[in-house]
């Protein structure tokens, strides 16, 4: 672009001195802030409150576009089921019959595991949930993985929570707001969660890798035990996360 | 005459003139939070840097150059970088925006490109050091090198985009 105009602002003392304070204000302002984030990053609770506070703005918004979107991608799905319905029909039916032999193998074993425990007199602590809500959002611009829930005190989510799917483990409640309340998801570089193989209890921790992948570390073992196609599960160590619920499956056991 | 209705040529409003650039860092940084997207890393470019650089680069003389300590601290609202490193990089990015337009007399258009793309990758790859300050630096900085690559790539299309809005913020009756 062409040169600026009149950078100096000439003999008006006035003018000279307004400038001198824009660039006296900007260096302080800039000063503070990286040692605003320093101190942020060492205490993140203290001012978690104040993005919670802006997110309430936002998450409207969010349910909004949420809504629209997943209607839009519904039909995409709803049009591909009666595309493929007659493959659909037979590979479903299949996995049914595969799931219902493995459904009366599990029921017997639930039978035997009640009888076990109530030999063994154990205290059974209980697993309710808290509240069901969805994730609306999440940060997709920084290094940080933070998701938005859709849930907030309103129903009793309180920082420290675990959030966990369908499917498994989630994250972590970082704060709530009134409404909504933030997910340090379990993908964050930041996460650390321990875990154990579902087959033999083996304990391990579990790293996010800020990409989507966990990196998987035994405790006390040198070479890697781990093969593709372990499953990981909590072990509820360290009182953080509920044991038994589901995290990770190895995909890749390199070394 | 007709004092109440428009006269022609006359110059846009002062407030379009001055809320439409912080409107479109604003809603740039926020848009992210508004999208139902789960990210399982960073996928968006950062619209609202990409626009305040491109503001910047447009019309260097249009803010004070402390404009990024507010502009900065909405950003770090929703980017989920801890609170005050988007107020300090931002802040230094215009500093040494004001500082280059006063060494380089007429920047072009692969200038421009190039000081957007290097600024960029600065504030980036600097807020992710900060944000994750014990892990490995080689890990963090391997995360947002993709997200740097594309923002970089994507900086002409921006400053493109900026001097659409600024013909609008500019538009005379």
């Amino acid at each position: 672009m062409a040169r600026p105009a009149h950078r100096r602002p000439g003999q008006s003392r006035k003018a000279q001195y307004s400038l001198f304070a824009a660039y006296v204000i900007a260096v302080t302002g800039a000063v503070a802030g990286l040692l605003l984030a320093i101190l942020s990053v060492a205490d993140p609770v203290g001012f978690a409150q104040l993005r919670v506070a802006s997110q309430e703005i936002t998450a409207p918004i969010a349910r909004g576009t949420r809504s629209v979107i997943g209607s839009i991608s519904g039909i995409d799905d709803t049009v591909g089921a009666y595309v493929r319905a007659g493959t659909q029909n037979r590979r479903l039916r299949k996995e049914l019959a595969d799931t219902r032999r493995q459904l009366v193998a599990t029921s017997s074993l639930q039978e035997e595991n009640r009888q076990l425990k109530a030999l063994l007199q154990l205290q059974e602590t209980t697993k309710a949930a808290v509240a069901n809500g969805y994730l609306l959002t999440s940060t997709s611009t920084s290094s940080k993985r933070i998701a938005l829930l859709s849930i907030g005190r309103n129903v009793g989510v309180t920082a420290g929570q675990p959030v966990r799917g369908a499917d498994g483990l989630i994250g972590r409640v970082l704060s709530s707001g009134p409404s909504v309340s933030q997910v340090l998801l379990l993908t964050d570089v930041d996460n650390i969660v321990p875990v154990r193989r579902a087959r033999d209890g083996l304990p391990a921790l579990a790293y996010g890798r800020g990409n989507g992948d966990l990196d998987v570390r035994t405790l006390n073992i040198a070479n890697n035990p781990f093969k593709p196609g372990d499953i990981l599960v909590t072990s509820g160590t360290g009182g953080l996360y509920p044991p038994n619920i589901p995290v990770a499956i190895v995909v890749a056991a390199p070394g | 005459m007709n004092q109440k209705g428009p006269r022609l040529g006359e110059p846009a409003s002062l407030w379009r003139i001055r809320i439409v650039p912080i409107a479109t860092v604003m809603v740039g940084s926020a848009l992210p939070l508004m999208l139902p997207l789960i990210a399982n890393s960073p996928v968006l470019p950062p619209l609202g840097l990409l626009f305040f650089l491109c503001w910047q680069l447009l019309r260097t003389e249009m803010w004070p150059v402390w404009i990024g300590l507010p502009l900065g601290l909405w950003d770090d609202l929703f980017s989920g970088s801890p609170i005050g490193t988007a107020v300090g990089l931002w802040t230094v990015a215009s500093i040494a925006i004001h500082y280059i337009s006063q060494r380089i007399y007429w920047r072009g258009f692969f200038h421009d490109w190039a000081i957007g793309a290097l600024l960029l990758g600065l504030i980036q790859a600097t807020a992710a050091l900060i944000t994750h300050p014990d892990v490995h630096s080689g890990r963090v900085l391997g995360l947002v090198v993709p997200q740097i690559v594309i923002s970089a790539l994507l900086v002409p299309f921006f400053l493109r985009l900026t001097g659409k809005f600024d013909n609008f913020r500019l538009k005379r009756r």
